[in-house]
This record gives C-alpha cells, sequence and structure tokens, in this order.
C-alpha cells in the first residue's frame, strides 16, 4: 500500500485490466463485461493502492483489509485484479468458466482460488457477510476495515436493507459499502425496471453516512475513498455511492445494459482491444 | 415396562440453550446468532455470559445467515437460533450459497420443528426441513431425540468443521437418553436390540418406537430400535446390518414422507438389500393447530402407528 497514489500507474492498469475481462469473456463467450469495466477503477484502487492486504492469502483475513463481492457476476474484474496483484499466475485467465477451472464463472471457494472468501451470484447476501466479518474484526481488536460491492439492481433485494439496518443499529463503523451506480440492469435502465429512488436519502434513513465518487475518474474515486476511511470509527457504517458508465473504456460498449452478460465477438474485440492499450502484457 | 424410563420431561430446545451456555464457558470461538427468539431458543444464558459473543438480529433471518457466514469467514464458529421454519425454507437460497457452497463453519438451530409445535398451527409446523437441508451438499443433518442427546450434540458440532443443521423441538418430553453419552455424528445407536423388524426412529419419535417395542413384545414380536439421530451422513452399515437381519423395517420420524428419513433409508436398501419397508411419517399434508400429542395421533405417528405398521411389514417378509 502507497500512501501516495501514482495515478498514471493505476490508470495503465485499468486498461490492461479490461482488456484482460474482454478477452476473458470473448474465449468462452459468455459472462459479465459490462458491469466488470464499471467498476475496473474501483478494483484497482482498492488491491493497487487502499487495501492492506497479502497475495499470500489468508482466508480468514486477520489483520488485513478484507474484501466481499457481493454482486458476483462481475467476477472478471476481480479475477483479473487479484491475478494482477499475485493471488496467482496471470495465465490462469484463460481458464475462466471453463470446465475444472478455479475461476468460476461465479466466485466460489470450493475450487481455492486464492482471494475468494465466499461464494456470490445469487444477489443480496454479501452486505451480510461483509458486516458479520466486520463484527468479528472488532469482536478480535482487529484495526483493519472490510470493504463489500453491490450492484445498484442488486439493492432491490430486501436482505439488502435487513443488513444495512443490522449494521447501522449495531454501529459496524468499520465497513465501506460501495454501491455501483450505473444505472443499468439486465431488462434495463433501473428507473425502468424498479425504481431505487433516492438511494442516497434512503441510505441516510438507515442511519449511514454516505459519500459520493467518481468511479471512472480514478483521481476521484480514491480521493473520495480517503474520505470514506476518514469516516470510519465514527459509529457508523459508510457507504460510498460510486456513479459508473457499464461497459466504461469501449466507446461501442458504454452507458449501456446490453453488455450487462453478452460477451463481444471477433470483430467487436478486436475494435475494443483497438480502445485499451496493452500496458503490461497479455495473459 | 419399557427398556427405558425416564424421570422427568424436558424440551429439547433446553438442550440446545444448555449446551450452547457450556460451549460458552469452554469455546471462545463460539458465537450465536438470534432472530427475536431468545426466550424460545433458550439462548438467554449465553447472552448473559457472552454479551460480546451474542449477536440479536431482529426479524431478519436472511441476514443473519448471511452474517454467520461472515463471521465463519472470519473465523468463528456460529451458532443461528430460529424456528425450524424460518432456519430453512424462508432462507434456503442464502444457505445454499453462503453457508453450503462456501462451506462455512455455521451451525444452523433450529427449534419447534414438525407437528409438536403444537398450537401455532400449520405455518410454523415445517415438516419439510430435513429433506431440504439434507440435500445441501457439505451438510451434516441431525435430529437428536430427548434433552441429554441435543445437549450432547450441541457441544459435538462445534467440534465438527463444518456446516451443520440440528433440529429439536418445542415440547415437554421424556428424558431418557445417558446424559453421560458422548454423542458421535453419524453413528447410528442401536438402543433396543430384536430379529423381527427393525423401526428406526429420529427426534422425538425414538420414543414411541420405545413404547411400541414394549407393544410389540407383549405380543410376541421381537423388535430391534436404532435411533438414526444424524440424518446425513447416514450410518448406512448400521442400517444394513440390522435390515439383513430383521428383514423388514418401520422408520418413524416427526417430517414429511417426501425428502424424510424413511426415504433416505429406502434409497439405501433398495441399492443395497432390497426389503419392505412402512413410513410412519406425514403423509403429504400440512399440520394444523392442536396439542402435540394429539397432533402426533391424528397424523398418524402414534406409538400404535409403529405397532400396526410393525405387523403389516412383517407380513411381507
Amino acid at each position: 500500500m502507497n500512501n501516495q497514489p501514482n495515478f498514471n500507474e493505476l490508470n495503465q492498469l485499468c486498461s490492461q485490466v479490461r482488456r484482460d475481462i474482454l478477452r476473458m469473456v470473448h474465449a468462452v463467450n459468455s459472462g459479465h463485461p459490462g458491469g466488470s469495466m464499471g467498476c475496473t477503477e474501483y478494483f484497482v484502487a482498492l488491491y493497487f493502492h487502499l487495501m492492506k492486504h497479502d497475495k499470500n492469502f489468508n482466508p480468514t483475513g486477520a489483520n488485513e483489509d478484507m474484501f466481499f463481492l457481493s454482486n458476483g457476476h462481475i467476477s472478471p474484474v476481480w479475477y483479473s485484479v487479484l491475478a494482477r496483484s499475485g493471488y496467482f499466475e496471470v495465465s490462469e485467465l484463460a481458464t475462466f468458466r471453463k470446465l475444472n477451472t478455479r475461476l468460476q464463472g461465479h466466485p466460489a471457494t470450493e475450487e481455492g482460488l486464492p482471494g475468494i472468501r465466499i461464494a456470490s451470484g445469487s444477489l443480496g447476501q454479501g452486505l451480510s457477510a461483509a458486516t458479520g466479518a466486520a463484527q468479528i474484526k472488532k469482536l478480535n481488536k482487529d484495526p483493519q476495515t472490510v470493504y463489500v460491492l453491490m450492484g445498484d439492481g442488486e439493492i432491490q433485494e430486501g436482505q439488502v436493507w435487513e443488513a444495512a439496518m443490522y449494521a447501522a443499529h449495531n454501529k459496524v463503523d468499520n465497513l465501506i459499502a460501495t454501491i455501483d451506480v450505473n444505472g443499468q440492469q439486465i431488462d434495463g435502465p433501473t428507473n425502468e425496471v424498479l425504481n431505487l429512488g433516492n438511494i442516497r436519502a434512503k441510505w441516510e434513513a438507515f442511519g449511514w453516512e454516505v459519500i459520493e465518487s467518481k468511479g471512472n475518474d480514478m483521481e476521484n474515486l480514491v480521493a473520495q475513498l480517503e474520505v470514506a476511511k476518514s469516516k470510519l470509527g465514527k459509529g457508523k457504517p459508510v457507504l460510498n455511492l460510486m456513479r459508473t458508465e457499464m461497459g466504461y473504456g469501449v466507446d461501442f460498449m458504454v452507458g449501456t445494459h446490453k453488455w450487462h452478460g453478452v460477451a463481444p465477438n471477433d470483430e467487436q474485440l478486436a475494435n475494443a482491444l483497438g480502445q485499451l492499450k496493452e500496458t503490461l502484457g497479455d495473459y | 415396562m419399557p427398556k427405558f424410563t425416564y424421570t422427568e420431561k424436558k424440551d429439547t430446545r433446553s438442550g440446545f440453550g444448555d449446551g450452547l451456555t457450556e460451549l460458552g464457558r469452554t469455546n471462545p470461538e463460539v458465537v450465536a446468532l438470534c432472530a427475536d427468539l431468545i426466550g424460545s431458543l433458550k439462548m438467554g444464558d449465553f447472552k448473559k455470559e457472552n454479551p460480546e459473543r451474542f449477536f440479536q438480529t431482529g426479524i431478519a433471518e436472511a441476514n443473519m445467515i448471511g452474517l454467520a457466514a461472515g463471521m465463519a469467514t472470519a473465523g468463528k464458529i456460529p451458532f443461528t437460533g430460529t424456528f425450524a421454519n424460518f432456519s430453512t425454507g424462508r432462507v434456503y437460497d442464502q444457505i445454499r450459497q453462503s453457508v453450503a457452497y462456501s462451506e462455512k463453519n455455521v451451525k444452523i438451530c433450529a427449534s419447534h420443528a414438525g407437528l409438536t409445535l403444537g398450537e401455532d398451527g400449520a405455518t410454523h409446523q415445517i415438516l419439510e426441513d430435513v429433506g431440504m437441508m439434507k440435500m445441501l451438499p457439505n451438510f451434516t443433518v441431525i435430529v437428536p431425540c430427548d434433552y441429554n442427546q441435543t445437549k450432547a450434540a450441541t457441544i459435538a458440532i462445534a467440534e465438527h468443521h463444518g456446516p451443520v443443521y440440528l433440529r429439536f423441538g418445542r415440547p415437554s418430553w421424556p428424558v431418557f437418553t445417558n446424559p453421560a453419552e458422548k454423542f458421535e455424528i453419524g453413528k447410528a445407536q442401536k438402543m433396543i436390540e430384536g430379529k423381527d423388524v427393525t423401526i428406526f426412529a429420529s427426534g422425538h419419535l425414538v420414543w414411541y418406537a420405545i413404547l411400541a417395542e414394549e407393544m410389540l413384545e407383549a405380543q410376541g414380536i421381537s423388535a430391534e430400535v436404532i435411533n438414526i439421530h444424524t440424518i446425513k451422513p447416514l450410518d448406512v452399515d448400521s442400517v444394513l446390518n440390522s435390515v439383513k437381519k430383521t428383514g423388514c423395517a418401520v422408520i418413524a420420524e416427526e417430517h414429511q414422507m417426501n425428502g424424510g428419513l424413511g426415504e433416505s433409508i429406502a434409497s439405501v436398501l433398495a441399492q443395497h438389500h432390497p426389503a419392505p419397508i412402512r413410513l410412519v411419517a406425514v403423509n403429504d399434508s400440512f399440520g394444523e393447530s392442536g396439542t402435540p400429542t394429539q397432533l402426533l395421533e391424528k397424523y398418524g405417528l402414534s406409538p400404535e402407528n409403529i405397532v400396526e405398521k410393525a405387523k403389516e411389514v412383517i407380513k411381507l417378509k
């Protein structure tokens, strides 16, 4: 963890991670590129700057920051960032979604992929798990932070609100939850499928400290996550409302739900990769 | 006289509560969660003695299961407590993904199971939980038969690494097992030796199997009574060895026929040693309000029903 972020380096990582995502989903003609590309800056910021973590993976996360992915379908971005962080060889990204892989379609623990602590994919469960882990950190007098990412469509699940109420009531103030507000879900824009209303007001009403960030602007995102960290330890869980664009980084994929769960074809892949510099070497 | 006697009746949920209290004193890794049913689950002593390790979740069972999974991730041994209905069907997907598939060391402790919940009626009388939980890979499913055994099982599952479903109940029930006996997960318990028919039973119905054995003996029939407290993993050897000797079986449980212990034993016998069986269980229906014993009688789960089925199945040998 560096105190001074090197934004040039972080942005170069983002370009490579987006290439990884597109090549992974293209290779098996399945997976979820849209949300993965929208959240690339977030994952890179967490693993390459903000979190204290060890690539020699300790499942209990003792004395480390812990990350939980609740919207498990954006597994490609997590796998890429874990591999680029040294949790496993980047060459293993080529096995994504293939038979006998550790890189399951949705994150899982059964195959023992380093970096994954709990399965996710069925939505709405990650905030509960993160809250439980955060409470045990407090019980163990472990000063580190628990992070969790959810999708915005995901907060249509009732369990999210059970957890939101619980975390505030119990003053779980070592927890930073992030909602990826891209305004899209499988069937269309969230405000058409089931309007989320004033998300900020809802979480504030539940007793959370809410900050906002621009998830595809690395400098803003890092600065706002530092603000989020500064709000820890004050009796409230912290929520980062992170505005992103689904498919960010490739002109024909950006800002639409159409790339939620669809892989690019050969021609589209070539076009997309032409827009993303190979900065660290493809896997 | 039945071959087992009792001097007192106690509810199995108190066995859970007392076992949990003991764990609170002996195992610092144990934490407990409860969804607004501390009194019903008898978790008050644990809470009083270990306030920092007790988590009140409110009426939010889905979150409780997720919290427990997160606490297990961070290295603790969480015991969740609520009614069996809200411990299983209500939160099946949460258990499936966050606990079973994720191989979390969570103990799902479920009270008020089955018809003997009584007057509250069918909304709360879950009769499908064993079926749901035994279908989940990685899960161990335990249904102890009395207070002593429930207490011993509660203590034993803390030592077992992996997800466990522990099912117990509400009513006062005879306490007839040895309190000093250690609970062995996955080991069937032969209560009474016999030769004409095997009665396999779980939970409250083990006591009824003991009463049925006495009635059968009076009619010149020698019944073997085996307590299957661990539904999964099933003690296949004990099942087969007994039926190879007796040639037929009755399986008695406070559960639907579909998905219950009877179905598990039927599968083992059909594959390895076909033999006639009869089931004493609820036949594809919901329960209703009434006292526990009234309900067991109405739904065909009485000692007399076990006797009748035993005589019937012997004729099929």
